[in-house]
């Protein structure tokens, strides 16, 4: 049972790292902010700053 | 575990997958079942994984679990970050996997299942994983640089030219055979075009949503437009049937072909957190669950394979498009067995992600493998057709002929009989008014995807709508490569642009992001209207370009690993990437001299335009003179670079071995990881 409740776990980690909800986690964490319309459009622009677009393969 | 059981183990798999191999590789005549495909694959990726990477990891790399990898020592909570090794497994497939290991195999499938099986197999297990693997870890020890860095810092100044310059060129042609997938799929299909068209307002709404009502929920938000995309797909039906939707929807080539380039300027100048970000996330929910469901499809069912193991078109004659099995079978699959474009993806994100050195085992060589296994569920879903079918969907009208009657005359005069009824009745079946002539590959998947599922899921009488459910997938994929490619492809341009005029290179600044978005778009738009306007379909001269172009990038990445391996003082090991390399060459230049110089003109670019020349003049002769004298030109410039790094590497290599340059790598310096004293 436990090894299921952590592969859930993981699983659910992975999903919330591909779909970003983690990386917006980590950035209301570090700028301190509650989670709102204009913390969703800093940390866009944030993203959009320091990083170029994530490469997708054919 | 106990050694003698884990040599019976071990041994038993290799009995069984060589069985596997053996039985696909060497039956001829009756049908064989997808399964043994299903054992084949699995044995030859778990024992590629156990003992090659194994291999690789200990007596090359020298896996270093104590050093401290750059997500530890230089985490910022952004792009450098330790993630959990799973996690970053999951992160580095939704990267990799696109529609080439879907649509490539699927062409291929023209000289039969074995080909493209054996190729994907041992290229994913000797050379793509190897690759992906080894440009991981190299960028690991290099604070996560890219493959456009590394090759500049250990292979000279040429070789991050060309890898820069390749990455541009495959991001191009890339683009516009991708985009020529989606126009073949959706021309004449007005079910799929209002399914298509119907993702932009819900990838707007997600935008919205997210932005707005529930700022970052995007599991939530991607449930809902997974929704409304079924919906779309019912809608699309309606939209079909009712007579005034259906001609609104009822688009030819070159009108999809202006709606796609007009979409993706669109998309590259508008906020990325709009449009961009909202697909990107709704196709990775659709693309990683129908993977998982198509994989289970096939092993649930595990459908009989009705083409033959090798076909008559291994000769060259093929009508999917020209050329011998060899070179072209490994130009055409490039994703499934090894692709240049990974090394971009194994040298950008992942690296800055990876906790220990370890962990780029599983990471880089083993997303290969799934991906490899993605490629091996495409061959099965285009193989399940009967092989009539398959060339009906597949050829070109230029080819087969212009009426169905005689198309289904031409392929059944091949040995593959099918019926203008059997068509009509299949079209019928999927929701389609014809499918003859459907090329590009992502119609015959469908086709074969709806085929699998509708054995088990709902019968007969949903095949219309796995069908456009399998459309829809594709051209998600696609359109979200197109969106993201574009944007990427501008990045590259204004930061090029920005050493000449400094504002050009403010990603921020509109006039700069509309000139080099229109210059990008305008770029692959040529080419996609050049395989719009080809009387063969397009993807016969279309598709061979990119597979050169991706396997170019797939060689510059195997000479700067070649490189650093033979620094690292294992020269004796070095060919692990030397073999794959010089496979690459060999393929890469046979498949471009074809594609220059062969005298078929369904083959060669020159002789194509000499036969144009040489027959009646009409207004569109001189563009496509022209146009096949210009994919000549590509094609010999894309040779010309991959003969550049590799003269570049081999003095490098000649001069490191023989003593007269120093070996001297560019690798971060040696620091503990806390990981391991926070353990201890």
């Amino acid at each position: 049972m436990k090894a299921v409740i952590t592969a859930a776990r993981i699983f659910l980690a992975t999903l919330r790292e591909i779909f970003d909800e983690a990386a917006y986690a980590r950035f209301l964490s570090r700028t301190q902010m509650a989670s709102s319309p204009t913390a969703y459009a800093a940390f866009w622009r944030e993203r959009e700053s320091s990083q170029k677009p994530r490469p997708r393969c054919c | 575990m106990n050694k003698t059981l884990s040599l019976f183990i071990w041994g038993a798999i290799a009995v069984l997958g060589s069985a596997a191999v053996g039985v696909v590789a060497l039956h001829r005549g009756e049908p064989i079942n997808a399964l043994w495909l299903v054992v084949a694959a699995t044995c030859c990726y778990v024992l590629g994984y156990r003992f090659y990477s194994t291999f690789i990891a200990a007596r090359i790399l020298a896996l270093d679990a104590l050093r401290a990898t750059p997500a530890e020592r230089l985490e910022n909570g952004r792009d450098f970050l330790v993630t959990n090794k799973w996690v970053v497994f999951g992160h580095h497939f939704a990267a990799i996997a696109g529609p080439g290991p879907l649509v490539g195999p699927v062409l291929a499938a023209q000289f039969g299942y074995l080909p493209g099986t054996l190729w994907v197999l041992a290229g994913a297990v000797f050379a793509g994983c190897v690759q992906d693997f080894v440009i991981l870890l190299f960028s690991v020890r290099r604070d996560g640089k890219s493959l456009t860095e590394m090759a500049k810092e250990e292979t000279g100044r040429v070789g991050g030219l060309v890898a820069y310059a390749a990455v541009i060129a495959i991001l191009i042609i890339l683009l516009a055979v991708v985009a020529l997938v989606v126009v073949n799929a959706l021309k004449g299909s007005p079910w799929g075009t209002f399914t298509i068209a119907s993702t932009i307002p819900i990838a707007l709404l997600m935008g919205l949503y997210l932005r707005r009502i529930r700022p970052g929920k995007v599991l939530e938000v991607s449930v809902l437009g997974f929704i409304l995309v079924l919906l779309a797909i019912w809608g699309g039906q309606w939209a079909s049937q009712n007579p005034e939707m259906a001609s609104v929807f009822t688009l030819r080539a070159p009108s999809l072909a202006i709606l796609i380039i007009v979409y993706a300027f669109a998309a590259s100048a508008m906020p990325v957190w709009l449009l961009l970000a909202p697909r990107d996330y709704l196709s990775t929910f659709v693309k990683l669950g129908t993977i998982g469901l198509l994989g289970i499809g096939i092993v649930v069912m595990h459908p009989t394979l009705h083409m033959p193991a090798l076909t008559r078109f291994v000769d060259g004659t093929g009508p999917v498009f020209g050329g011998k099995v060899f070179p072209f079978a490994f130009i055409t699959i490039a994703c499934g067995a090894i692709s240049g474009f990974h090394a971009l993806i194994s040298s950008g994100t992942t690296p800055k992600l990876i906790a220990r050195e370890t962990e780029t085992r599983i990471v880089g060589y083993g997303a290969m493998m799934c991906e490899s296994a993605v490629a091996v569920m495409a061959i099965i879903a285009a193989c399940v057709l009967q092989p009539g079918v398959y060339f009906a969907i597949n050829s070109p009208a230029g080819v087969v002929g212009q009426t169905a009657a005689a198309a289904a005359a031409t392929i059944s005069g091949w040995g593959f009989p099918v019926t203008a009824a059997d068509m009509q009745a299949l079209a019928h079946a999927v929701g389609e008014q014809t499918l003859f002539n459907r090329t590009g590959g992502a119609p015959a998947f469908a086709v074969g995807m709806a085929h699998i599922f509708s054995q088990s899921l709902g019968g007969e009488k949903v095949m219309a709508l796995w069908y456009h459910f399998a459309v829809m997938f594709e051209a998600l994929f696609i359109l979200t490569i197109l969106d993201a490619g574009t944007r990427v492809a501008r990045f590259m341009i204004q930061d090029a642009l920005g050493h000449i005029y400094k504002p050009l290179g403010r990603t921020s600044w509109y006039p700069s992001i509309l000139a080099t978005s229109a210059l990008i778009v305008a770029a692959w738009g040529y080419f996609l209207w050049q395989g719009v306007k080809d009387p063969l379909g397009g993807i016969n001269s279309l598709w061979p370009l990119f597979g050169i172009a991706n396997q170019l990038l797939a060689t510059v990445a195997l000479c700067v690993a070649t490189t650093i391996i033979i620094k690292l003082h294992r020269a004796r090991y070095a060919a692990v990437t030397l073999v794959p390399l010089m496979w690459l060459v060999a393929v890469t230049f046979t498949a471009s001299w074809h594609k220059v110089f062969d005298p078929n003109p369904s083959i060669g670019f020159l002789a194509q335009a000499r036969v144009l020349a040489s027959g009646p003049a009409t207004a569109a002769t001189a563009r496509l003179i022209f146009n096949n004298r210009l994919d000549a030109a590509v094609t010999a410039v894309l040779v010309g670079m991959v003969a550049m790094v590799l003269i570049e590497s081999a003095r490098k290599w000649i001069g490191v071995l023989s003593g007269r340059e120093e070996a001297r790598v560019k690798e971060s310096p040696f620091v503990m990881t806390r990981l391991a004293e926070e353990q201890a």
